[in-house]
């Protein structure tokens, strides 16, 4: 443990209100903490640049979800636990079910939050392909208000979103349309559990009469932000399904993505293995199988 | 005490520890972790890493298995605690206790009152767990030792005895 | 007498209870009146000059006690085989990470922002971070020549076998570095007073390696160093010498500041400071007859030992001796060495060279099975060793070991032949390939050639005053059982309740040296010597007529409490000899090596997911000859978690290095098994005996260290039919392999000639 805890100032002040009024105060001062699985660590490294730090743990306001007829709505500081636990997220939007389900063991899904996963804008983030997939907007709300944002407008580089100095991501909403789609979502570690993404797709695809009416792909950990594939998509989309597709599709999915050496693998092998994930869900919607 | 030179900045802080109330005079940044170990003088939770990766610090707060070196101790105000501590009764071990103590699931011990909390979140939620689901539960949970599957026995020889009940 | 066994029954461990409640007291959980905390100013350069050190004027120093090399009172030395590694860095650096100044603090939270206070200015020298750097002697790092130490085993003609060979097989493997990753990091608490002297409590192996380094530090005859291990949380051989280091660092600020000191690490500081397994490149030459029977060859074994000398030369020594595996080489010749890098020193690990020697050995039989067209099982059966024949240094088989039986029965356990087919039948048309891989293997228990003889181990065992026994060794308990075994042993060999028995807290106070609890010594060696002991102590008994020839355990009780009370304290001593037949020769390398070998064969199927590239262990065997189980669930603990760490030397474990610092020192990054990356690990034991081991048990703490990487390697290139001959063989690795070779019709059957 290398910081020294009396360098920092931590508040708690229990609403979401009180909260808010604190970042229109000081707008940037005041570091906004959850479930802590990234701050903490970064504290305990003896890095965390941050000198205070506001608690919005548990706060009503940021952990219930909301099921309309449109649209799910999901509170930021909802857990990845409280994802797995929610029948509509396990029905009807499996790929961000299972990101929850592969991010770290129970103890940090018991803690990560969904909001903490997209404002630490991480592009290994196990969630954020899927939100990309499923069209989410953002709710983020200030003192001055609330404002709603597509999510794929959100992250604008490597680390950075437009989440203003006093503002807070509050929501994350998800228009309830996918369910007839085939998902698959799958991530590449360096072992089964706890393990931080090589490379990950959520993809999304319907298919009739052998041709592929949409088709929705994401991956993390390719590129300094989480991608949509949107030129992979378009080659795809409105085609046939055959193998000479999935060939194109795999050489335009290399070309697309931008990944880097670093500590956990390497560009080659993320640009092969993206290939090869796009092509297996391709295979998996041509054969009409799903999976995740 | 060693660490009490820098008395400004610390609070008053209580949560309910292994069922009794317990109140700390603390900085709210200490980690949960250091709070038991050195205010409160219970060592049987451990630290491995430093960062959830080992698990080897896991308790149960609000009935939910938490990795407790990354919760700053102010947000543990209220919460209902279990550490290792408080698991049995003085003199009387709990059946996931005694499980590992019969098939061999304890060998360092050090990952062991962090492995025993994961168990019992596990049966907590499913009495009956499969293999497959007692490798999950418990797979934020290393153990350098044992190469897991006396683990797995124990907790499954525990859950035959009910300890999930 | 007591008539249910004891010995070979899982009785309750004598350790368990406070591990699972969480009592059981570790060295960070201990506390003393007017403790300091300990910090390390470390090198952030791999060689060079300290030109000068400099103090942040933003830190309040006079608070702080401050230790450099000028404070050390005897010779500034970690004493271990050489002196050669200083214990504080004085004019030069030859690591990063290596310790340079300590400092000490009543607050623990502000050291860390202190030792990153102090600034050192270098002159940085050419720096070595490879064996071939090493070896090209560019730069001169350590001695003459980069060398720590040679070693040269001969037996034969190796010069006549290249002429009649029918196939000459060569191949190079390499193994790289892994971390031990005990949970528990490495932690020491010192106090000293000038009364007494120096009193160390650790997280350690191996008492008297550290009583040894505090009397040549610090100057101090014997009886003032008292050493005293506390719980350890998992050790592998790496707290066998690193602790000697910690403990002169805690020693150091307790003196200094006559106050007690606690030093211990965090994880990216254990990772990234202490030792590993050292690297090792395996060049094999063999020459191979017709029918696939080894005629002779050569082997050349070099270990990449880090900045200073340490252990590497045994280390070098037990690898070169099982280089050969277990097979019956007519001629051979090893050419061991073990060279200097600028990292810091690498040290013992779980096996100790035999998985590094053992992985190439494996490796290479299933090459030559290749070049020959026989089976991985075929070409193994007509060269194990049997009873009669000599291993490499010319030991002779003597005990009934039949390694084709324990290679048939594996091979039945793991239905290795029906998979094999099943999977050649199926790969073609799956994204999954599956493949199975044999490694054939065995383990010398106890220290090599005369180190028994040398160590001359004591072991005590006394009378309490309840008449109760207690065992006194300094071996250590870190999760084997030790304590357990080593009291069934007595009780057994007594005839006594399990319950009479019980052992000292390993004290050099309390404690005679018994040696340390290393190359799975402590059933075979200790274990005897206790049992020694314990006979000795019932003739005492009876000798002075206060026990008969048979008795009940509470009328042995008796007898030792009327002892006690009529002459005094009863303790018997027991001093290893070693056994007349037990010979060899340490300067030519030649004779029995090992008072007894464990015997192995491991089986692995491998899923290989083309998609990924990613290999998953499904099923693993492994079957061995211990000589006896003298506890059913701890013997099994520790196969299994033996096998789980060579798995994770196989596929998972990486040390990924920059200019000689490890880069990935946290767990995040440094990729260990977890329970969803490992398959049911299927154990089965055979038992032949051992004339030399208590109740005839071998060592078995190290032998699942040595088959698992190679059984799984050859099963990743049974399911591709592309060779790997390095580990750790990550996806990156197979996925460059497959995008230079072109794909196969038939990848189980495919045979390459010399690759």
């Amino acid at each position: 443990m290398r910081a020294n805890p009396v360098e920092y100032e931590i508040v708690a002040p229990g609403t979401l209100s009180a909260v808010l009024s604190l970042l229109a105060e000081s707008p940037g001062a005041w570091l906004p903490i959850a479930g802590g699985t990234d701050v903490m660590v970064q504290y305990s490294a003896g890095i965390l640049p941050a000198r205070k730090l506001v608690s919005i743990w548990n706060l009503p306001d940021l952990r219930r979800i909301e099921v309309s007829p449109q649209e799910i709505r999901i509170g930021a500081g909802c857990t990845y636990s409280d994802l797995r636990a929610h029948e509509i997220v396990n029905r009807e939007f499996t790929l961000l079910a299972s990101a929850a389900r592969w991010t770290g063991g129970i103890a940090n899904q018991n803690r990560g939050t969904l909001g903490g996963n997209i404002v630490n804008a991480s592009p290994a983030a196990d969630s954020l392909p899927a939100l990309l997939v499923y069209d989410a907007e953002l709710i983020l709300v200030s003192a001055r208000g609330e404002r709603r944002v597509p999510y794929s407008s959100f992250h604008i580089a490597y680390r950075k979103t437009k989440l203003a100095p006093d503002e807070l991501v509050l929501a994350i909403c998800l228009p309830r349309r996918f369910s007839r789609y085939h998902a698959h979502a799958r991530k590449v570690g360096a072992r089964n559990a706890q393990a931080i993404s090589k490379v990950s797709l959520a993809a999304l695809g319907r298919l009739a009469g052998g041709v592929v009416e949409d088709i929705r792909l994401a991956m993390g950990s390719v590129a300094p932000v989480p991608l949509r594939l949107t030129e992979t998509e378009r080659i795809v989309k409105g085609r046939s399904l055959d193998a000479s597709l999935i060939q194109s599709a795999k050489a335009a999915a290399i070309k697309e993505i931008q990944p880097i050496d670093d500590i956990r693998s390497t560009a080659r092998y993320r640009a092969a293995v993206a290939a090869n994930l796009v092509a297996e869900f391709l295979d998996q919607l041509g054969a009409g199988k799903t999976g995740s | 005490m060693n660490e009490t030179l820098h008395d400004h900045g610390k609070s008053e802080i209580t949560f309910i520890l292994n069922g009794q109330s317990a109140s700390v005079h603390v900085h709210p940044m200490e980690r949960l972790l250091d709070v038991f170990r050195r205010e409160l003088r219970l060592t049987g939770t451990k630290e491995g890493c430093g960062e959830g990766e080992c698990g080897s610090c896991s308790v149960l707060m609000d009935g939910e298995l938490v990795n407790s070196c990354l919760i700053p101790v102010i947000q543990a105000r209220d919460a209902r605690i279990t550490t290792i501590e408080g698991l049995a009764p003085a003199g009387k071990l709990h059946e996931l206790q005694q499980a590992f103590l019969d098939w061999g699931g304890a060998q360092c011990g050090i990952c062991t009152s962090g492995m025993i909390l994961a168990a019992c979140h596990l049966l907590s939620r499913k009495s009956q767990p499969t293999l497959d689901e007692i490798r999950e539960g418990l797979s934020g949970n290393l153990c350098r030792c044992t190469g897991y599957m006396q683990i797995f026995e124990a907790v499954a020889e525990a859950a035959r005895h009910g300890a999930g009940s | 007498m007591n008539t249910a066994p004891i010995v070979g029954t899982s009785v309750p461990r004598l350790e368990g209870r406070d591990k699972v409640t969480g009592l059981a007291s570790y060295v960070d959980d201990l506390e003393l009146p007017g403790m300091l905390y300990g910090a390390t100013v470390r090198s952030t350069i791999p060689r060079g000059r300290i030109r000068k050190i400099n103090f942040s004027p933003h830190i309040n120093w006079p608070e702080f006690v401050i230790v450099s090399a000028s404070d050390i009172p005897g010779k500034n030395c970690i004493a271990l085989i050489e002196d050669d590694q200083p214990c504080l860095a004085g004019e030069f650096v030859n690591h990063p990470e290596e310790p340079i100044l300590l400092l000490a603090h009543p607050d623990r939270h502000v050291l860390p922002h202190a030792a990153a206070s102090v600034t050192i200015d270098y002159e940085p020298l050419p720096a070595v971070f490879s064996i071939e750097e090493s070896e090209r002697l560019s730069e001169i790092i350590w001695g003459q020549d980069n060398t720590f130490k040679t070693c040269l085993i001969e037996k034969g003609d190796v010069e006549s076998v290249w002429e009649n060979a029918d196939y000459i097989v060569e191949g190079e493997y390499t193994t790289g570095a892994q971390e031990q990753l005990y949970i528990e990091n490495n932690g020491m608490i010192a106090a000293f007073n000038p009364r007494d002297g120096v009193t160390v409590w650790g997280s350690l192996q191996c008492p008297y390696y550290v009583h040894k380094a505090l009397m040549k530090l610090c100057c101090l005859p014997p009886e003032k160093v008292r050493v005293v291990q506390m719980e350890t949380g998992g050790a592998f051989g790496g707290k066998e010498e690193y602790p000697s280091m910690l403990a002169a660092h805690a020693v150091l600020l307790a003196m200094k500041s006559e106050r007690p000191v606690k030093l211990v690490y965090d994880r990216l500081e254990d990772m990234t400071a202490t030792t590993k397994r050292h690297p090792s490149r395996t060049r094999h030459r063999t020459a191979v007859s017709r029918d696939g029977k080894i005629l002779g060859g050569e082997i050349e074994f070099t270990i990449d030992g880090g900045a200073y000398e340490t252990l590497s030369p045994v280390v070098l020594s037990r690898g070169a001796i099982h280089a050969g595996g277990p097979y019956y080489w007519p001629s051979i010749r090893v050419r061991a060495k073990a060279v200097a890098t600028n990292a810091p020193p690498h040290g013992a690990f779980r096996g100790f060279g035999a998985p590094q020697s053992l992985f190439a050995m494996e490796r290479h039989m299933d090459r030559i099975a290749r070049v020959v067209r026989l089976s991985p099982i075929e070409i193994r059966k007509r060269n194990l060793l049997r009873p009669g024949l000599t291993t490499s240094t010319g030991q002779v088989i003597e005990e009934p070991i039949d390694l084709e039986g324990l290679l048939d029965r594996a091979l039945e356990l793991s239905q290795y032949c029906s998979k094999r087919r099943e999977f050649a039948r199926d790969n073609q048309q799956n994204k999954i390939k599956r493949g199975v891989g044999i490694a054939a293997f065995l383990h010398g228990s106890g220290f090599t050639g005369s180190g028994e003889r040398y160590l001359g181990s004591i072991v005590g065992l006394e009378a309490c005053a309840d008449g109760s026994l207690r065992v006194l060794v300094s071996s250590t308990e870190f999760g084997q059982g030790t304590k357990t075994v080593l009291c069934q042993i007595v009780a057994e060999a007594l005839g006594l309740r399990y319950e009479d028995v019980g052992i000292a807290q390993p004290d050099t106070n309390v404690v005679p040296n018994s040696g340390p609890t290393v190359a799975s010594r402590t059933v075979m060696v200790v274990g005897k010597l206790v049992q020694s002991a314990a006979l000795g102590l019932k003739n005492t008994l009876i000798a002075r007529g206060l026990l008969a020839d048979s008795y009940s355990p509470d009328e042995f009780r008796e007898a030792c409490r009327n002892y006690v009370s009529k002459y005094g304290p009863l303790k018997s001593l027991a001093q290893y000899q070693q056994p007349n037949e037990i010979v060899w020769d340490e300067h030519n390398y030649r004779g029995s090596a090992y008072a007894a070998y464990a015997w192995a064969v491991y089986v692995a199927e491998v899923w290989v997911d083309t998609t990924t590239y990613s290999v998953s262990v499904k099923d693993f065997v492994a079957l061995q000859e211990i000589g006896k189980i003298l506890h059913p669930v701890l013997a099994k603990g520790q196969i299994i978690g033996g096998v789980a760490q060579g798995i994770g030397f196989a596929l998972y474990e990486k040390v990924v290095w920059q200019n000689g610092r490890m880069q990935n020192g946290q767990m995040t990054n440094y990729i260990m098994p977890t329970s969803a990356d490992l398959p049911p690990i299927r154990v089965h034991f055979d038992e032949l005996g051992n004339a030399h081991g208590a109740f005839g048990a071998k060592g078995i703490g190290e032998l699942p260290m040595d088959g698992p990487a190679p059984a799984i390697v050859n099963a990743v290139v049974d399911a591709l039919g592309v060779p790997f001959d390095s580990i750790p063989l990550l996806p990156e690795d197979i996925f460059e392999e497959f995008s230079r070779t072109t794909p196969r019709e038939n990848p189980a059957h495919s045979l390459q000639g010399g690759r």
